[in-house]
């Protein structure tokens, strides 16, 4: 067993189900959609992204760049949030809550094709 | 580029990762910890939106203050946690930054990288040199006057840092690397487009196979001119076909038989493969006698073997007395730095003497010993470094071997001019006698100083001005020895040989007519060199050389000239 092997799942599947846990529930209901998992998800998706730098393989870069298009996606997301409730005042109405979630769902996809490039990987290389 | 970039990222992750790690515990904290409002009640805590521009601007230490309320005390207690997790977090991240970037490896990367971008953006057509000792710095600076390109790979880091000081017109890219390695041949531009030729001048006869080697499967189409000085080696780079092969020791001994038996010949082989801008040395010629030559090494053999195929009777100093040593010549044991030991091999009723050892000071010592005994010696010097010459200047023997030169000359001289070698090919067909009226003529004309050597293709390509007008017209070479700042004012240029088909000419006549197709060699200064090119591309200064008369270039005037001429 490879501690690196260990940290890295981790981290992946943490920022997908994460990502989930938020996107999950009615997508116009801002009750169901907490702040501080969104801000989770962010975080956990960030540090998967740094630890996939630096790997030149093929599938390296193929990790990278589903981990780069969550983060994007998220950070999207908050700043939707932070616009409608600090900037424009709108407030969390039905159709900012239905994009925040909306634009997470887009992340989680990503970090979909995230862990099943990491299965992929896996079953290929048994060893 | 995209290596520097991942070595970066590599490096960078753990501090990236604890920097993250630090920025969101902060944040987090305080969208938990409550505040108070301005009447001292309590109130709900930062949003995310507040928190993270809170810790952004805090972490950086810009500090505008507690925006956008007065915070509460928990809240206080909290940030000075945060403000010390930050900065530790970007000393950290900036810390590993700066180790990456003293490191040696990443900067050999860096060096490496900005090396291969330099050769990639190479447009104009470069030779590979490799190794820039005595003989590649020769060359290069050279090749420089003569506003070729080049790319160098030396192994010793110390002169590629004294390349990068030298004064050259071109930027010069240079890697401290070793060639032996096809990968660092390949950076250097062993593939690319515009390379025209590898000159592998390292001082290690292997390192030359290598690169030789090397160049003949990966680029089969490149001119390889490689240095050898082992038989073996000359042997092996022949059987794969390298182009040009010098030795050094060779080549003089070469020259040493033509200074004995066609002194003309040798001089003018002198004036067109000497390094253009430099002085003729003095002409002498070795006298027939007795000779005695010090050293038994690659040098002393060939040049042995030479004297001896003109009948002279040759007396060896060898350290070594096992080296066998056929009849017609005789050796003494010794090192001829000592008296006893050059009086013994007859120094005193010999005419010329051969100090060869691969020791300059050996050398140098063996020449003033000799001429002690007899003053009127013909000396023959083997000078290894170069940096010994203002000695040997001083001592003035006769001929001075200067292996770094030989080669620097040879490879410049075939290189750059490859019509050169069938010049000197046709040249050594003829008789002395002719070469001493070649030579007059080179001395009327350049005094003392070497001049340059060059090619005029009569083609579309290389010379569209003439070639069209011979489509219709008559023109004689005298027309490219014209300058176009005046009509009757000559060029310093001589014509050396004109190629047809498969024709030579040697030194044609002034009004021999011209074909398209032709090939000329001349040789001259730099400015007729310039002047000629110049001719044979622009129509109208060719016209002007033509008739003597200022033509017009547009189409108006050129009707109007018609007219009035009618």
């Amino acid at each position: 067993m490879n501690l690196e092997k260990v940290v890295f799942a981790f981290f992946i599947l943490l920022a997908a189900t994460l990502n989930f846990g938020f996107f999950i529930g009615d997508i116009a209901n801002p009750e169901l959609h907490s702040v501080y998992e969104l801000f989770a998800a962010i975080v956990v998706s960030m540090i998967a992204t740094v630890l996939k730098f630096g790997d030149r393989t093929q599938i390296g870069a193929i990790h990278l760049a589903t981990s780069l298009v969550a983060d994007l996606q998220l950070i999207a997301a908050a700043l939707t949030w932070a616009i409608a409730v600090h900037v424009t005042g709108v407030g969390m109405t039905a159709h900012v809550t239905s994009s925040v979630v909306s634009m997470s769902g887009g992340a989680l996809f990503a970090n979909i094709v995230s862990v099943v490039i990491l299965i992929i990987e896996t079953v290929m290389l048994r060893r | 580029m995209s290596s520097i970039f991942f070595i970066i990222l590599r490096r960078m992750r753990a501090p990236l990762i604890v920097l993250i790690v630090i920025y969101a515990v902060s944040v987090l904290g305080l969208t938990l910890v409550p505040g108070v409002d301005a009447t001292g009640q309590p109130a709900p805590p930062l949003s995310f939106f507040h928190a993270f521009y809170f810790i952004s601007y805090t972490a950086t230490t810009i500090g505008f203050g507690e925006i956008p309320n007065a915070f509460s005390d928990a809240q206080r207690l909290w940030v000075t946690v945060c403000i010390y997790l930050t900065v530790i977090g970007w000393s950290y991240s900036i810390v590993t930054l700066l180790a990456l970037l003293q490191d040696k490896a990443f900067q050999n990367v860096l060096v490496v990288g900005r090396f291969a971008r330099r050769v990639r953006h190479l447009q104009e057509p470069f030779y590979l040199v490799c190794g820039c000792g005595e003989t590649g710095a020769l060359v290069c600076r050279t090749l420089d006057e003569m506003n070729v390109r080049f790319v160098v790979v030396e192994s010793r880091e110390e002169r590629v840092q004294e390349l990068d000081l030298e004064d050259f017109k071109t930027d010069v890219p240079a890697l401290a690397a070793d060639a032996m390695s096809s990968r660092i041949l390949e950076l250097a531009g062993l593939r690319h487009p515009q390379c025209v030729g590898v000159l592998a001048l390292t001082n290690d006869d292997n390192a030359n196979l290598a690169i030789a080697i090397a160049t003949r499967l990966l680029n089969p189409q490149l001119t390889v001119l490689a240095r050898a000085e082992n038989a073996a080696t000359v042997d092996n780079m022949v059987s794969f076909g390298t182009h040009h092969i010098i030795n050094p020791f060779e080549r003089f001994a070469e020259y040493l038989g033509l200074a004995i038996e066609a002194p003309h010949t040798l001089r003018l082989l002198e004036w067109v493969t000497g390094l253009p801008g430099s002085q003729m040395p003095v002409p002498h010629r070795p006298p027939a006698g007795a000779w005695v030559v010090c050293g038994n090494g690659r040098f002393a053999k060939p040049v042995v073997r030479e004297l001896a195929d003109h009948q002279f009777r040759v007396t060896v100093i060898t350290p070594d007395a096992s080296e066998p040593v056929e009849p017609p010549l005789q050796r003494v044991v010794g090192s001829g730095v000592r008296a006893d030991t050059l009086q013994s091999a007859g120094i005193v009723e010999a005419v010329g003497l051969v100090a060869g050892t691969d020791n300059d000071v050996n050398n140098l010592s063996i020449a003033v010993t000799a001429k002690g005994l007899n003053s009127d010696l013909f000396v023959i010097l083997r000078q290894n470094r170069v940096l010994n010459s203002p000695l040997f200047e001083a001592f003035s023997a006769q001929f001075t071997m200067v292996s770094s030169r030989i080669i620097a000359h040879e490879s410049l001289a075939t290189i750059i001019t490859p019509l050169l070698a069938t010049f000197l090919g046709e040249v050594r067909k003829h008789p002395d006698e002719w070469a001493a009226t070649a030579c007059a003529r080179m001395e009327a004309m350049f005094g003392n100083e070497v001049p340059q050597v060059w090619t005029v293709a009569i083609n579309a390509a290389e010379a569209p001005a003439l070639s069209d007008h011979l489509a219709g017209g008559h023109a004689e070479i005298s027309v490219l020895l014209r300058s176009f700042h005046g009509h009757d004012e000559p060029l310093e240029a001589l014509p050396l040989m004109l190629v047809r088909q498969a024709r030579h000419a040697l030194f044609p006549a002034d009004n021999m007519p011209l074909q398209c197709g032709d090939v000329l060699l001349f040789a001259g200064r730099g400015h007729a060199r310039d002047e000629q090119r110049t001719a044979v591309v622009n129509a109208n200064v060719l016209a002007y050389l033509l008739t003597g008369r200022e033509g017009s270039g547009g189409w108006i005037w050129q009707r109007f000239e018609r007219r009035r001429s009618r």
